[in-house]
């Protein structure tokens, strides 16, 4: 062995540490996975004692994995007379599914267009977050603004109200000018509740940059956006993505200003997924397979950007 | 002399030439950058804080919009302060705010130091043990309902499966000495990574050559791990909780998809009892004063606390 390190950890304590730390992973999914199984399971089937946790099988612990969830979650059901189901044979495999209860399948459900709001309103707020941030972050770092750490760390700081107390306001705000329950409303909302941490960010990641090469395109006849966008956007990208996923995530999980502003028209998931109603009380199978399907993005989305993203958690922090 | 000097050299006086000959001059551009972001930071935030401080003296309820608002002074305040109802949510904030540090501080240090110690695959568990704290807090509440159900739920199952009680026999989302550690234990599930993943950046920025100067001293590993790496990371852990304490202090969705804030107001954090006040009762201008009082509460305790955390920096 040619180099020794006091600091490299024996292999018998690697071993130690990453078995408590499996298990502590493993435990920590119980939760997620379960909610992705009930999702799969049949209304008695989620409720049933002792829990049902192994597909397929005869036993009293296992379940046979359906639909229903889904179904139920994508569609808006009622109850039909004998006569009416007889005279009309199930087309699809959701009809199906359905009719074991005398059901029919009436129409689609509000989940299609409470999950799309949450899409519109989640892009749209990043996107102007970070295009309005980048440039924000870009003056702030380059040029000497009067006030700025000042401003920017007051603006910061407001972020420490409770949101219910920035609601009130701001729900007084939208009822006289006609944003209330509108996409433009929150995506303002949301850009502006994002933008003093976007800037903040992107100002760290382009002070990283040295002004050289933009003075260099100056000197070449660039005029200052041209240099700004020829020259800084690009290697400012990984610290506009990073920023933009942060951006995204506080859209796609927000609710105290959801469930407050909206009612109908630009409701996001959240809100909207805990009313799911089924026959005789809450819907289990059918809030889980809502809660899986917008959960899922997230978590796919932090697997394959773990980099930037964890990174970006103890940049963000350390900074400060 | 380097070339990089030189062309420093050189681009210091043709900079503000150029700048003249094509283009908009820089102020302009500054202008232009800042002033949308300006404007909205002004619309979403500056804006709402001047009105709530406005409405918080007057006796506004926002469901009567032609009733003229009467000044009232500080008779909103005077009311809040001396509420002893108020206390109470100020107490079950307290309880949720110190227990989920306490948990999350000790837990999130653990498996830093555990993850830095280097395994195979510890970034792909990193990633796993991650996950929760991506997840949006209503429905993690919402979903933590359903694993607390009395009967069916699988939080009692396991419960009962470990301790031989009856599964039924126990609610704790029902019971007014469980329901406060329901929403702590969920917190906490759910917001150890974050302290984890910022003690993970305190250990990895540690030198190696630290310990390895205290190995040449033959201090033990104990000695080592209290002397070194329990100061240097401190800086570290208490940027994580003062974030966990702002975040929590203003906690709301997750508690009130829990629990809904009972039973009775067990887990009526001040959040959800300002909700109350000002979407339920509409008495806009009392909350709007209740508000006041929180932000300045936040406030003080942060700005006491970073001075605080200065001090441990400078050590």
């Amino acid at each position: 062995m040619s180099s020794f390190s006091v600091t490299e950890p024996s292999s018998r304590t690697k071993w130690f540490a990453g078995t408590l730390v499996v298990l502590y992973a493993v435990i920590t999914m119980i939760p997620l996975v379960w909610i992705a199984l009930t999702g799969f399971k049949s209304p008695a089937d989620a409720i049933s004692y002792p829990p049902k946790y192994l597909i397929g099988g005869d036993s009293d612990t296992s379940f046979t994995p359906t639909l229903e969830g889904y179904v139920n979650l994508f569609t808006t059901r009622t109850r039909q007379t004998p006569e009416f189901l007889d005279a009309n044979p199930p087309e699809t495999w959701a009809d199906e599914i359905v009719r074991q209860y005398d059901m029919v399948i009436v129409g689609p459900s509000k989940f299609g267009e409470r999950f799309l709001n949450s899409v519109i309103i989640g892009f749209g707020s990043t996107f102007l977050s970070v295009f309005l941030g980048t440039l924000a972050a870009y003056a702030f770092s380059r040029f000497k603004i009067p006030l700025a750490d000042d401003l920017l760390f007051f603006i910061l700081s407001t972020r420490m109200m409770p949101p219910i107390a920035v609601a009130i306001p701001i729900f007084l705000m939208y009822r006289q000018l006609g944003l209330s329950d509108t996409h433009l409303g929150m995506i303002l909302l949301y850009t502006g509740v994002n933008i003093s941490l976007a800037v903040w960010l992107l100002k760290s990641f382009i002070d990283g940059i040295p002004t050289e090469y933009e003075e260099a395109a100056l000197i070449d006849g660039y005029t200052r956006f041209q240099a700004f966008y020829k020259v800084v956007l690009p290697q400012a990208a990984t610290g506009i993505a990073s920023t933009a996923i942060f951006c995204l995530i506080f859209a796609w999980n927000e609710y105290a200003f959801a469930v407050l502003l909206t009612t109908a028209n630009a409701q996001t998931a959240p809100p909207f997924i805990p009313t799911i109603i089924g026959v005789g009380g809450l819907d289990w199978p059918a809030i889980a397979a809502g809660v899986t399907i917008f959960l899922l993005p997230v978590m796919i989305f932090t697997i394959l950007l773990r980099k930037h993203l964890l990174r970006g958690i103890t940049f963000g922090a350390v900074r400060k | 002399m380097s070339y990089r000097t030189i062309d420093r050299g050189a681009a210091a006086t043709p900079e503000p030439v150029a700048r003249k000959i094509r283009g908009l001059s820089d102020r302009a551009i500054a202008w232009i950058f800042v002033a949308p972001t300006i404007f909205l930071l002004l619309a979403i935030n500056i804006f709402p804080l001047i009105w709530t401080i406005r409405l918080s003296f007057t006796n506004y309820k926002a469901n009567r919009i032609n009733r003229e608002p009467e000044w009232i002074g500080l008779r909103n305040y005077e009311r809040i302060l001396t509420d002893s109802d108020i206390w109470l949510n100020m107490q079950a904030t307290a309880h949720f705010l110190i227990w989920t540090i306490f948990f999350q501080v000790l837990i999130g240090f653990a498996l830093a130091w555990l993850i830095n110690k280097k395994f195979k695959g510890n970034d792909l568990w990193t990633t796993i043990i991650v996950l929760p704290m991506m997840l949006s807090p209503a429905v993690v509440g919402n979903f933590w309902k359903f694993l607390y159900q009395p009967q069916i739920g699988l939080f009692n199952y396991i419960i009962a499966f470990f301790t031989g009680k009856e599964p039924s026999s126990f609610e704790m989302l029902g019971q007014v000495n469980l329901a406060p550690w329901s929403i702590v234990i969920v917190d906490t599930w759910m917001w150890t990574p974050f302290v984890m993943l910022i003690c993970l950046a305190g250990l990895r920025s540690i030198p190696d050559y630290i310990y390895e100067a205290a190995e040449v001293d033959r201090a033990s590993k104990l000695r080592q791990f209290f002397t070194i790496t329990v100061p240097m990371v401190l800086p570290f852990l208490m940027l994580a909780v003062l974030f966990r304490g702002i975040e929590n202090f203003k906690m709301f969705d997750l508690v009130v998809q829990l629990t809904g804030g009972g039973p009775g107001s067990t887990t009526e954090l001040t959040s959800i009892n300002l909700k109350r006040e000002a979407f339920e009762k509409w008495r806009t201008g009392y909350a709007s004063a209740y508000a006041i009082i929180l932000f300045v509460t936040v406030f003080g305790l942060a700005s006491i606390y970073v001075k605080a955390l200065n001090k441990v920096k400078e050590r």
